[in-house]
């Protein structure tokens, strides 16, 4: 071992007892970058290195710490008691797990104590905890714990046009566990015409098949029919989702009009689910791309001014205002832009339940590398709505992360590779969207807003998991360390330093769009199940063992106010007597030239009717006679309001 | 008290001259005032100054040091609108009489063709109506209530030949004269490239009709049902889209009848953003509120039934005319539309079938003076921008109207600030049998209107005569709008980025969508399509086999500065 790799060493692992760690190496499809395990001093004697693993040449690690001072420590070992005998034949991992000295970091408060794991579990946690022979510890130095990351928002393995997003959700998984991110939620697209349950049974296959963490779904509702309600009563009830997104953009594919979305956020209100929206305003988009075509503009940077920001926002403002208007509770998808975090930092202000979702992209990056002269990185950058080209817009979110009015991180995770993006090289309508960001969402943040001093390591916590777990009711058994909580963890080290790029992340394609980018802020350790998924930088993920945990209705932290208002928004009608006045003849059916509009949907003003005979009408300004040839029908009768019988024509 | 005396003269006639003095008055203009005389003849104004040499048989007004204000411009009136084979009770004659009444001395009326005929002989029929009747000079809006190719000629020719620059259209009504986002985005782009005002009636009748159908089926019928279904922000939303579709054509915006703060708020802040928008109050929504649709006597609510409606918050009149004293609305029109109680009964049993439409023509000036002037919101000079100035900008009226210069139209007013009147259905000039400011006690009311160089009002008496008032035509491309907008043309003009040809691999795709949905055509539907044999897909994640099959008749071009290799890893 060099000298330099010995001081770029960050994490040195003590691997106790001999074969701790048998780790079923999965074939990666790409190795680009390896390093070298890097050598310990002062290894002690029943800690051993496992040499096995480092000359296997597979499974080497991925060396991306650099730059650190002084070496950072985490012991593994296990327990020397008599229990040893029991786990010899270590063909699997302990599911036994002890974390001393901890210093747990949930989203209210910081404390130090051990926390003991079983079967994927939190079994205890405090001091001096009386646990069983044969359990892997961890010393976890007094360095933070905290609860694994939820990754509201994926897209693994998306089909679109008969190519698949590059990233399955093997590889997906994978990445996120090695940013720290111990479950993913990931969107079913139903393609339009296809059933929902279909679609959704057919990413429950894609996902158990290779998720490497535990997992769940939002569904995506792309058309709207009375078919389409039942699904997502059966979704509900049968199949564990609780949120539903609609699209506000993408004509004729996926768009929904305003009416549609009024009734989907109406059933989804009575089903106790979360409102999901892709918010663009779709229609301009459409005339916008066809503008920015006709002016020759067929590059990347067509994408972003076909989609300025006002066209987010406007949609965002447009999807608050249905919700309000339905009592539904409102999720913005992929918060990209400062105008349209604004408008949900003003729809909180005014109490609507709104929470918005800025992803990694959005926190990390900006829009101006669509005008980069390689149309490959340019593309990489496709998303919708598109990056801000605002430089500010970053720093701004992150703000809004920090203070509250934007919630929950995703990252959109859609990974094409350059030939698949190439598909649109002659026209940036055609470009397959999406960015990366699963493995880099939690250093970002810690990078953008911890180390900044925007937010402490409890709204780090709270943005990053707990607040997903409770707008999606998994919590407490997602998003916070507590007894009887799953065991997905992660031993965080605030001070480690990487540099990310595409040479040494785990993901499927050719470009990062946070290439060159320093963070700080990375996990050590990460405990997915009760089982170590990732230490020293090496994943030790298994293909296929994460779960489908399913998500119940009626979340209390976002569902408490919607009841109250439910019981509240009763509305009335004002007892009056009956009008008894002359009522003005008018004709009643519409004209001839004008299309059929149903009496129920054109409210008020009919057609301006026999326009050219208007001074021949037999209506007289000049009193009310004109009802005295009307018989009033025999069926009606005026009724005598309490109080007496208000003269409902008279003056005043 | 003013009074009048004849110089020169004593056999001059007592029909009203054509030359008038205004002796002592105080000018009020937007941007000043000071004392001065005015001379008019022939309907103009020929003199202001001090010791002006007039000819003889002038006929004299002392004003005694009281205000002259440039007549009042209703920019929104619907005057004798068809509905339903009947028409509004106010037709030009009877509405004009009650706008100069209360010191209006020009409306610009709406012409709403019905959807599917000519925008142009609806404007035809509108001319014919007015000019028979009209007693004060009048100009039209027309509104565009259906969207195709022959339209958009019709609007051309409303523009070059017809005199008309502005032109509303409806994000309400669905089903009869909404639009839908892509038709905005389509005439807003129109109207911009040719100098036109885009006018909107900001409400989401998409909402509105799943709210009324959701009302009526909760058994709400009376008219406190038109304010329940059509929620303040309903208005606040379709005021934001607008701006956003203004915004993206670079297109002047007026918002028409702004009801309510959450719209007020928007037009606001999108002005503070630099998009050139006005808000338009009315009399209404700054005189009262909606609290009105829950009385017990059901003519008296719908007489207040209106769209957007009146808000049921109390504060939003107090609020409306701050922001209207601040700048931030433009101009006050009067939407003034009324039924009979009997036309209104239509919708006795059913409150989406009651016409809409407010008083507020003759009332107008009257309330925003004790509103905002009284109040100290405003100063005298920012009420005749409100009331009369802006309004003639925004069109291209400026300053024949609007003004009082030498050249304008003397159509003035003597203001008298300290009259008090309280309004009343029972003598108001308006046909309809309520008004909802009854019972309202204002102060400052007209004390002399000049139209067209001649007395129609004094002493409380109308002498306005049927068939007088003018059109005036509104040419295209004010300057108040359209300086901005024209010098965001030059600066938008976007530019593609120079790169070589991307000569990687290509994956396959398959750019038809399925078979499920109706034909979307590749252009429209810009991204996924996903397809159903998903896992058949010929295409593999390690790399497609086969090169791009470039067309013959490409090159690839070296960029200046030597070529990049496009799809190196940076």
């Amino acid at each position: 071992m060099s000298d330099s790799q010995s001081k770029c060493s960050t994490a040195q692992y003590f691997l106790c007892s001999k074969n701790c760690y048998v780790r079923k190496i999965p074939n990666q499809p790409r190795q680009k970058f390896c390093g070298m395990f890097c050598p310990v001093e002062g290894s002690v004697e029943n800690k051993t290195l496992d040499f096995d693993l480092l000359s296997s040449g597979k499974g080497r690690v991925i060396q991306r710490q650099k730059d650190i001072s002084k070496p950072r420590k985490v012991e593994i070992r296990r327990s020397t008691g008599k229990e040893i005998l029991q786990n010899l034949n270590d063909e699997v991992r302990s599911d036994r797990l002890l974390i001393k000295g901890a210093k747990i970091v949930n989203d209210d408060q910081s404390f130090c104590a051990d926390i003991y794991m079983e079967d994927g579990l939190i079994k205890q946690i405090g001091e001096n905890l009386i646990v069983p022979g044969g359990v892997k510890t961890i010393d976890a130095h007094g360095r933070m714990v905290m609860p694994g990351g939820i990754d509201v928002h994926t897209r693994f393995q998306m089909p679109d046009r008969g190519m698949t997003a590059a990233d399955d959700f093997y590889q997906g998984t994978r990445a996120a566990l090695a940013g720290g991110t111990t479950m993913i939620i990931d969107h079913v697209v139903p393609e339009p015409g296809m059933t929902l349950i279909s679609a959704f049974n057919q990413w429950r296959e894609w996902a158990d098949s290779k998720a490497c963490c535990d997992y769940s779904l939002h569904v995506d509702i792309t058309e709207w029919h009375k078919g389409v309600l039942e699904e997502m009563e059966a979704l509900v009830k049968d199949h564990g989702v609780n949120s539903f997104l609609v699209y506000l953009a993408y004509k004729d594919v996926f768009q929904l009009t305003d009416s549609q979305i009024y009734e989907v956020f109406s059933v989804i209100r009575d089903l106790g689910a979360i409102a999901q929206v892709h918010a663009e305003n779709g229609d301009i988009i459409v005339e916008e791309q066809r503008r920015i075509l006709e002016l020759g503009i067929t590059g990347p940077e067509g994408h972003v001014l076909s989609r300025p920001e006002e066209l987010e926002a406007e949609a965002v403002n447009r999807s608050v205002t249905v919700a309000n208007q339905t009592n539904c509770p409102l999720y913005i998808t992929k918060v990209m832009s400062k105008s349209a975090a604004d408008v949900i930092a003003q729809a909180r202000k005014k109490g609507t339940v709104v929470y918005g979702e800025p992803i990694t992209a959005s926190l990390g990056t900006d829009g101006s590398h669509y005008w980069s002269k390689n149309w490959a990185k340019a593309a990489t950058y496709v998303t919708s709505p598109p990056l801000s080209p605002d430089p500010t817009t970053p720093d701004y979110l992150n703000s809004l992360l920090s203070c509250g009015d934007l919630q929950v991180t995703g990252s959109a995770h859609c990974t094409f590779n350059t030939a698949q993006r190439a598909v649109g090289k002659d026209d940036f309508t055609l470009i397959p969207e999406g960015t990366n960001g699963t493995e880099e969402r939690m250093s970002i943040i810690w990078d953008k807003c911890v180390v900044t001093g925007k937010m402490d390591e409890n709204q780090f916590v709270a943005v990053t998991s707990t607040n997903a777990a409770k707008i999606f009711n998994l919590y407490p058994r997602k998003g916070r360390i507590a007894v009887g909580s799953d065991a997905d963890l992660v031993l965080w080290d605030p001070e480690l330093t990487k540099i990310i790029s595409a040479k040494s992340h785990n993901l499927a394609v050719e470009y990062n769009i946070f290439e060159g980018t320093e963070v700080r802020g990375s996990p050590l350790v990460v405990i997915s199940q009760g089982k170590i998924v990732l230490e020293d930088g090496n994943l030790h993920t298994t293909e296929g063992s994460g779960r489908y945990v399913t998500r119940k209705p009626f979340p209390d932290y976002v569902y408490k106010r919607i009841k109250a208002r439910s019981r509240l928004a009763e509305l009335r009608g004002v007892p009056r007597g009956l009008y008894d006045g002359p009522v003005c003849e008018v004709s009643v059916t519409p004209k001839a030239m004008t299309p059929a509009s149903s009496a129920k949907t054109s409210p008020a003003k009919q057609p301006d009717q026999p326009v050219r005979n208007l001074h021949q009408s037999g209506f007289s300004l000049s009193g009310a006679q004109i009802d005295d040839n009307i018989p009033r029908r025999n069926t009606q009768r005026i009724v005598a309001p309490p109080g007496g019988r208000t003269n409902i024509t008279s003056l005043g | 008290e003013q009074t009048m005396s004849y110089q020169g003269k004593k056999n001059i006639p007592k029909i009203t001259s054509e030359r008038l003095l205004i002796k002592g008055g105080r000018i009020v203009n937007d941007d000043q005032s000071f004392y001065a005389d005015i001379y008019m003849e022939d309907g103009v104004i020929k003199q202001i100054g001090d010791n002006l040499i007039v000819p003889g048989g002038v006929k004299t007004i002392e004003a005694d040091g009281k205000m002259v204000i440039p007549g009042g411009i209703d920019i929104h009136t619907h005057l004798q609108m068809p509905f339903r084979g009947t028409s509004t009770v106010d037709d030009f004659s009877q509405g004009t009489k009650a706008a100069l009444a209360g010191g209006t001395t020009m409306i610009v009326d709406h012409v709403i063709p019905e959807p599917g005929s000519s925008l142009v002989e609806a404007f035809e029929r509108w001319r014919e109506w007015a000019d028979e009747k009209v007693c004060c000079d009048y100009s039209l809006h027309v509104d565009i209530t259906h969207l195709n190719d022959s339209v958009k000629q019709e609007v051309l020719s409303l523009i070059k030949e017809k005199g008309v620059n502005s032109f509303q259209v409806y994000m309400a009504f669905k089903d009869l004269y909404q639009m839908s986002n892509s038709e905005l985005y389509e005439i807003f782009t129109f109207l911009g490239e040719h100098g036109g005002i885009a006018q909107v009636h900001a409400e989401n009748g998409e909402i509105i009709a799943e709210e009324q159908a959701r009302m009526l089926e909760m058994g709400i019928t009376g008219p406190e049902g038109h304010v329940l279904s059509r929620p303040e922000e309903l208005e606040a939303e379709a005021v934001f889209r607008a701006v956003t579709i203004a915004s993206q054509t670079n297109c002047p915006l007026y918002v028409t009848r702004v009801m309510s703060k959450s719209a007020a708020d928007i037009i606001l802040q999108a002005r503070k953003k630099g998009n050139v928008v006005f808000g338009e109050p009315i009399t209404a929504s700054l005189g009262t509120d909606g609290t009105h649709y829950w009385s017990k006597n059901w003519a008296k609510a719908a007489s207040f039934v209106t769209s957007p409606p009146l808000s049921p918050d109390p504060t939003t009149p107090d609020y409306l005319n701050t922001l209207l004293a601040s700048g931030d609305l433009s101009v006050v029109g009067s939407a003034h539309c009324t039924f009979s109680v009997a036309q209104k009964a239509i919708g006795k049993d059913d409150f989406t079938q009651i016409p809409e439409g407010v008083n507020g023509a003759e009332e107008r000036m009257s309330v925003i003076w004790d509103k905002a002037v009284v109040t100290g919101k405003m100063d005298e000079n920012m009420f005749v921008a409100v009331t009369s100035t802006n309004a003639a900008k925004i069109l291209n009226l400026y300053p024949r109207k609007g003004r009082i210069a030498v050249g304008s139209d003397s159509d003035l007013v003597i203001w008298d600030t300290d009259a008090t009147r309280t309004i009343t259905a029972k003598t108001h000039h308006s046909a309809a049998e309520y008004n909802v400011f009854e019972g309202m006690e204002l102060r400052g009311a007209p004390m002399l209107v000049i139209c067209q160089g001649k007395i129609v009002l004094e002493d409380g008496n109308l002498h306005a005569t049927a068939g007088t008032g003018r059109f005036i035509p509104c040419s295209p491309f004010p300057d108040f709008t359209y300086k901005r907008i024209k010098a965001r043309k030059q600066l938008a003009i976007l530019k593609a980025v120079p790169r070589g040809m991307y000569d990687g691999p290509v994956s396959e795709f398959s750019p038809m969508s399925r078979g499920g949905t109706p034909s979307a055509s590749t252009r429209t539907s810009p991204t996924k399509a996903p397809l159903r044999n998903l896992h058949q897909s010929g295409f593999t994640l390690s790399g497609p086999e086969e090169a791009p099959i470039r067309p013959a008749g490409r090159r690839i071009v070296v960029p200046p500065g030597g070529r990049s290799n496009i799809i190196s890893l940076s």
